[in-house]
């Protein structure tokens, strides 16, 4: 075991894959020589050369179609997003092109591609920067959507991200990336589509993902002392979404809060909402809650970006009002 | 008004061809012919559906380029695709197929006339949107590269043909891939199909330099401008980008000087262009003046050409037979193709 930064545990896992397939490159901005923002691609171009760490001009939409023509014709492209919300600008060649151009030819290509970048609210960094980026993309057919939240699952998840033969959407977090954690020294890959049951509980499901995982972990301590038992589920695939282990802590808890850190309208909250009218609505002893971002820009003043965003004291309160009703 | 462009006066082509050689290209070049009436045949006959661009007039460009590569290079269209694939090899019944939405068309019916791909003749695909394809064509030329360079593979030479239109050259991607392709020596041939037109927009009123062979030499690139509507010429352009980019020396930058006989698609009424435009263009067909090059070098004679024709419109009769009784794709496979495992 040795403790890693979840940045670290990312570069490990494109390092092991480099290592053990030559058809894997990465390409983005200031990945190669200056080692990526975060420094997740930190080294890897003095140990893999300037085509397999390749340092793109700041041309989004034309270096994601160039992943994709790489990834049709045999290489497997990782794209390093600086920001998550500069993919706005490569929104056509991921939709018209990573996501649908297998279906449109038929089955003749496919896409092994991972887009993979820091998105969220971090600490005043402003709108632009600070978007969640999975509702805009949920709506697009043939793409993957990921969002990792520890280093662990960070690590195992690239690495299946990679070797995946479809466009995978890969989501970390601007303030996830110094998170530490033990790591085994053994090599592992985590699936794509599974959630994780954070913490096995009777009284209510907490669906989270990405950072809102470590808000609600801080909630249910307070939880706990209130002699309240929450089962916690990080969703980790956010498309296709696990509908098995959703289901079947539904079916034992009868009570659903989402705490995400989207935005509230058309977010990945409302889908899950309308997919648990559909699938188990007889199931459910009260109505589903959902605590979202505010369904704002995000302001740069710290208060008024606090207040955007859902706080551990909120889900607490929220967690205990349904219990309480105990309906 | 915009001052149009004047056309320049090219050189009479100095290569030459055997006779084989120029049947070969003769063929195509009445294959895409032949094939684009017998859509507008059936479109207008209520047979065919969506929107449909024809390639009459520029069949010049796709056979000179095309017919230049390897089978193992790749070809990456736009919307005015079925030429491209058919000079690429793809089957005319897989073509015309997809055009009817069968199981059997080149797409399985998922894509359509827009929306062309064959994996099997390494054509990357017909791109509905401008400029999309251009993008896709620079991951097929890194591909190579990155087989040759990176992977140490000698064998990775392939070369890669990007065909887009005049319209695009003032979009974004193009100035974006061209700078790539530059920057990292990229085996890859941009071919601008200048047919004058952008559905309505004249290209004069939408650019500020209309030459867009020029806009290569900023990126240090060379750039070519080439009679479109003579296959000789944009054959012997082809072959010196060809050789250029698979020795490792980058991409090539070629204006094709050409012009649509139909309009923008079937379902564009063509008012706009004048007719003085266009018999003038008409009078330039790239078909009866190759044929008139091949008889007056006596090369070949009329009868074989005739048996050319002849063959070709059994071949176009059999693929829409073909395309006619072949089955649509199954309502349970609504959902196949969407991933990979899938």
């Amino acid at each position: 075991m040795a403790e890693t930064l979840l940045f670290n545990a990312l570069r490990e896992a494109i390092d092991e894959e480099m290592g053990r397939d030559d058809t894997v490159f990465v390409l983005g901005e200031d990945v190669g020589v200056y080692g990526g923002s975060y420094k997740v691609t930190k080294d890897l171009y003095d140990k893999y050369g300037e085509l397999r760490v390749l340092d793109t001009p700041i041309a989004e939409n034309s270096f994601t179609g160039m992943a994709v023509g790489a990834a049709m014709t045999g290489l497997r492209p990782i794209i390093e997003g600086m920001n998550m919300g500069f993919l706005l600008l490569a929104f056509n060649q991921i939709a018209n092109n990573a996501g649908m151009l297998r279906y449109t030819s038929g089955g003749n290509f496919k896409i092994p591609m991972v887009i993979r970048g820091p998105g969220g609210v971090g600490r005043q960094l402003g709108a632009e920067h600070s978007q969640r980026l999975e509702a805009y993309f949920q709506a697009v057919p043939g793409l993957k959507i990921v969002a990792c939240s520890t280093p662990y699952n960070a690590k195992g998840l690239l690495k299946a991200a990679i070797r995946d033969d479809n466009p995978v959407l890969f989501f970390e977090h601007v303030l996830l990336y110094n998170l530490k954690e033990d790591l085994p020294n053994h090599e592992y890959v985590v699936p794509l589509d599974k959630a994780e049951i954070v913490r096995p509980g009777k009284d209510v499901t907490i669906l989270t993902y990405s950072r809102m995982r470590h808000h609600v972990t801080q909630a249910v301590k307070g939880l706990e002392k209130k002699g309240i038992d929450p089962e916690v589920i990080d969703l980790i695939s956010l498309k296709p979404l696990d509908f098995d282990t959703i289901g079947a802590s539904i079916k034992k808890t009868h009570r659903v809060i989402i705490v995400e850190e989207c935005m509230k309208t058309g977010g990945i909250g409302a889908e899950i909402i309308a997919s648990i009218n559909d699938r188990y609505f007889d199931e459910l002893d009260a109505p589903v809650v959902r605590l979202s971002s505010q369904d704002i820009p995000t302001p740069y003043n710290g208060k008024l970006e606090t207040l955007t965003i859902v706080q551990p004291k909120q889900i607490e309160a929220a967690v205990e009002n349904m219990v309480a009703l105990n309906v | 008004m915009v001052q149009e462009r004047t056309l320049p006066q090219f050189q009479a082509p100095a290569a030459q061809i055997t006779a084989d050689e120029g049947l070969v290209l003769y063929e195509d070049m009445i294959l895409g012919r032949y094939f684009e009436d017998k859509c507008a045949e059936m479109y207008y006959r209520g047979k065919m559906f969506g929107f449909v661009h024809l390639y009459n007039g520029q069949e010049a460009v796709s056979t000179g380029v095309i017919k230049a590569l390897r089978s193992d290079d790749y070809v990456c269209s736009t919307y005015r695709d079925h030429v491209h694939a058919l000079s690429a090899g793809v089957p005319a019944q897989n073509v015309m197929a997809e055009l009817f939405g069968k199981e059997t068309g080149c797409s399985r019916g998922r894509g359509g006339s827009m929306h062309l791909f064959s994996s099997e003749h390494n054509l990357l695909g017909g791109f509905a949107f401008i400029g999309e394809g251009i993008p896709v064509a620079l991951g097929a030329a890194f591909q190579s590269r990155y087989r040759k360079d990176a992977l140490k593979d000698p064998s990775a030479d392939q070369v890669t043909a990007c065909f887009f239109g005049d319209g695009t050259t003032n979009n974004g991607q193009f100035f974006e891939c061209l700078n790539m392709a530059a920057l990292w020596k990229l085996p890859i041939l941009f071919v601008v199909e200048n047919n004058k037109w952008a559905i309505g927009m004249a290209h004069e009123r939408a650019t500020s330099q209309p030459e867009i062979y020029k806009k290569a030499a900023v990126f240090g690139m060379p750039g070519v401008e080439v009679d479109g509507m003579d296959v000789m010429a944009v054959r012997a352009v082809a072959q010196e980008a060809v050789a250029r980019a698979r020795a490792g020396e980058g991409p090539t930058l070629i204006e094709a000087l050409t012009y649509r006989f139909r309009g923008h698609s079937l379902a564009d009424p063509d008012e706009l262009r004048s007719k003085a435009e266009k018999e003038a263009w008409l009078a330039r067909d790239p078909i009866k003046r190759f044929e008139a090059y091949l008889l007056e070098h006596s090369l070949v004679d009329e009868g074989a050409l005739k048996e050319i024709r002849d063959r070709i419109q059994t071949r176009i009769d059999d693929a829409l037979t073909f395309a006619e009784d072949s089955p649509e794709p199954s309502p349970d496979d609504l959902y196949k193709y969407i991933f990979a495992e899938d």
